[in-house]
């Protein structure tokens, strides 16, 4: 008898269990057009939920079907098995935004071995596990912006610091490199006074703008190319004597930045745009997969919402300059 | 006490097999293979068993141990910690100090018995809960992990070890090559706790310690010795989850503790202890896996999978003392 009950038991579970799975089961249908499947690093992430919503709107455009899927945490392990399960599909091409540079590159191999183009986007494996990576953003247009904004806000002349990351931050490094050099050749009369950093650390970096303001009184603006250092900066001057003295602008995100825009304390700030990167990135999966595109080198392609693309070396594709946001266009955005 | 003993032998012996829940598992497993392979679009290629055992070789190895430690009534929490551990070790000694991939291997499988090891002298002789114990070393040696590589990653391996991992036993089949050490392990597991006298001690110990220990068993050197092996297998685990991603990185495995156990306990080992069998926490494996690997396919998020192996473990759990009191109002009601 005890038998027969357990049984019935397993048999709800397993209805239950079918029954979720197939409810919703018919995206991977794909009867006309292309399949592609959508991999950020992890679901939840308001950043990729926008680039998602940019991939679809390019898949309405070209007449496929991306589907997106995901791990709840972003690790390269957990990301593995949804790269194998496109590659069992035979999805005509895998768009990813890898966990790690080289963890998931066999599992990519097998996907590519079966037929299925891989597209990197937001964050590159080594090159040789895919066909095209498609970049946010290049180190010589953030840094151009920045002084740009700065610039702009400050009346093109007087003191600037900036607040970075840690001391050895690779990125942050290569752009206040390249901030410098732009400066000097091309704004003679905007004097960068100081670096100082934040690690990344919010505290860290709000004393650190502190510091700043007292250390330079002449002080007419702040640059941070890092998204902790421009929010703890903001938080600072927002709620200071030196609000709307002082302009800030660097790399940031709408929701960190919203409010000190509403203020008034931050006029413009930079970063690209998620929902730019995601539709680029079907796109390129498109030209690969239709043939327009092999990949290499001086390939050419053309997209509807952002014009024409050339694949530059190493098979990268870069977005375009950064993406500036202001109190006009903020509320648009939601990452 | 007499009907009572007449009635449980009342039944054949090939009845009593099919009552136990390591029986419904194995029959669960089998009808979401059947469903799938006919209702999930690719669920029937080669490629999908080998994905699938790829993926839970690790829970499968470290199942073993762990289903020996939860037979005695203990748990041990920071095995994903030991594999993450043993990852970072095998990464750091191999690229880092030059040691041969061999030595890194086997002193990370050394470090992970001596993980082991502190967990089960602190259990077994301090006499501290391994609840409280695990979840303190859990954090322990993640933090070492952590510690010893920061955010990098180590990923030059030498490719002989890292196709090893990935290689099929017969070229384009499913089955891939690490099934074999698995199985030998499986083999000496079930033989060390379904056939040697330490495992009907272990069983002992799980039903009541006291007693295991005026029946001469030696209850602590016996939790001992089982966590050590937990530990050891855990940083094997670790040692193929570096090899198989091609990746050291200090969060290796973040969180698998919870996957095994799940598998472990939705395999019908019961969480008091003393009740279990080594192959309900393998068919709960390949179970979790199934149903996992059949959602994906069926473009199934994250979160749905999630839901479903929850419900799937909650169901299977609260299962047993319900259907067991339900047995138990019938019997009394057959003896009015």
């Amino acid at each position: 008898m005890r038998f027969d009950k357990k049984s019935i038991a397993v048999a709800a579970t397993l209805v239950v269990s079918l029954g979720l799975s197939a409810c919703g089961g018919g995206g991977d249908g794909g009867d006309d057009g292309a399949a592609f499947t959508f991999l950020p690093k992890n679901l939840g992430n308001p950043y990729f939920d926008t680039s998602e919503v940019g991939a679809q709107s390019a898949a309405d455009e070209l007449g496929v079907t991306v589907t997106q899927v995901g791990p709840d945490a972003a690790s390269p392990e957990a990301q593995v098995p949804f790269i194998n399960t496109a590659a069992q599909q035979g999805v005509d091409a895998l768009i990813v935004s890898a966990n790690d540079p080289t963890a998931i590159c066999g599992a990519l191999e097998e996907a590519s071995g079966a037929g299925t183009k891989i597209v990197t986007f937001d964050s590159d494996t080594d090159p040789e596990c895919r066909d095209l990576y498609v970049s946010q953003a290049d180190a010589a247009g953030i840094a151009k912006v920045q002084i740009e904004m700065i610039a702009d806000q400050i009346g093109g002349a007087g003191q600037i610091a900036i607040l970075s990351a840690s001391a050895n931050a690779t990125n942050q490094n290569a752009w206040i490199e390249l901030m410098r050099t732009e400066l000097e050749s091309n704004y003679p009369d905007i004097e960068l006074v100081d670096t100082v950093y934040g690690d990344d650390d919010d505290q860290k970096s709000f004393d650190q703008t502190a510091a700043l303001l007292q250390s330079y009184p002449e002080l007419k603006g702040i640059v941070s190319p890092t998204t902790v250092g421009i929010a703890a900066a903001a938080r600072y001057l927002s709620t200071s004597e030196f609000k709307g003295q002082v302009s800030l602008t660097g790399l940031g995100t709408p929701n960190q930045m919203r409010e000190y825009v509403a203020d008034g304390t931050v006029a413009e700030f930079a970063l690209w745009n998620p929902d730019d990167l995601g539709y680029l990135a079907v796109q390129a999966a498109a030209a690969l997969v239709n043939g327009d595109i092999e990949g290499e080198e001086g390939d050419t392609f053309t997209t509807e919402r952002l014009g024409e693309y050339t694949v530059g070396a190493d098979g990268v594709v870069l977005l375009g300059e950064p993406f500036r946001f202001n109190a006009e266009n903020i509320d648009d955005f939601d990452f | 006490m007499t009907t009572l003993h007449f009635r449980v032998h009342a039944r054949p012996a090939w009845r009593r097999w099919l009552l136990t829940r390591e029986t419904a598992v194995i029959a669960a497993l089998a009808a979401v293979l059947l469903y799938a392979n006919a209702a999930v679009s690719n669920f029937d290629s080669p490629l999908t068993l080998y994905y699938l055992f790829l993926d839970v070789t690790p829970l499968l190895l470290i199942a073993l141990p762990l289903t020996m430690v939860i037979v005695t009534g203990e748990i041990d929490l920071s095995v994903a910690s030991v594999v993450g551990l043993s990852s970072v070790l095998v990464g750091v000694l191999y690229a880092h100090a030059g040691m041969p991939m061999w030595a890194a291997a086997l002193t990370a499988v050394a470090v992970g018995a001596v993980c082991g090891s502190l967990n089960g002298y602190l259990v077994a002789y301090v006499g501290l809960p391994s609840l409280a114990v695990t979840i303190g070393t859990l954090a322990l040696y993640r933090g070492i992990a952590i510690g010893l590589l920061g955010t990098e990653a180590v990923t030059d391996f030498p490719d002989s070890w890292t196709d090893f991992a990935k290689m099929r036993i017969v070229e384009g089949g499913s089955l891939p090559m690490v099934l074999i050490p698995f199985a030998v392990l499986a083999a000496a597991a079930v033989w060390l706790l379904h056939w040697s006298p330490f495992g009907r001690g272990v069983y002992d110990i799980g039903l009541n310690r006291e007693a295991a220990h005026f029946s001469g068993v030696n209850v602590e050197r016996t939790k001992l010795l089982l966590f050590v092996l937990t530990g050891a297998v855990s940083a094997l685990a670790g040692v193929y989850f570096t090899l198989r991603y091609g990746s050291a990185r200090g969060d290796n495995a973040y969180g698998l503790e919870l996957q095994v156990i799940a598998a472990v306990l939705l395999g019908g080992v019961s969480i008091f202890g003393g009740r279990g069998a080594l192959h309900g926490p393998i068919a709960g494996v390949l179970l979790i896996g199934a149903v996992a690997s059949a959602m994906r396919l069926e473009g199934q998020t994250v979160n749905a999978i999630n839901i479903v192996i929850g419900v799937l473990l909650v169901a299977s759990v609260v299962a047993t003392p319900v259907l067991n009191r339900v047995a138990a109002e019938r019997a009394a009601r057959k003896q009015k």
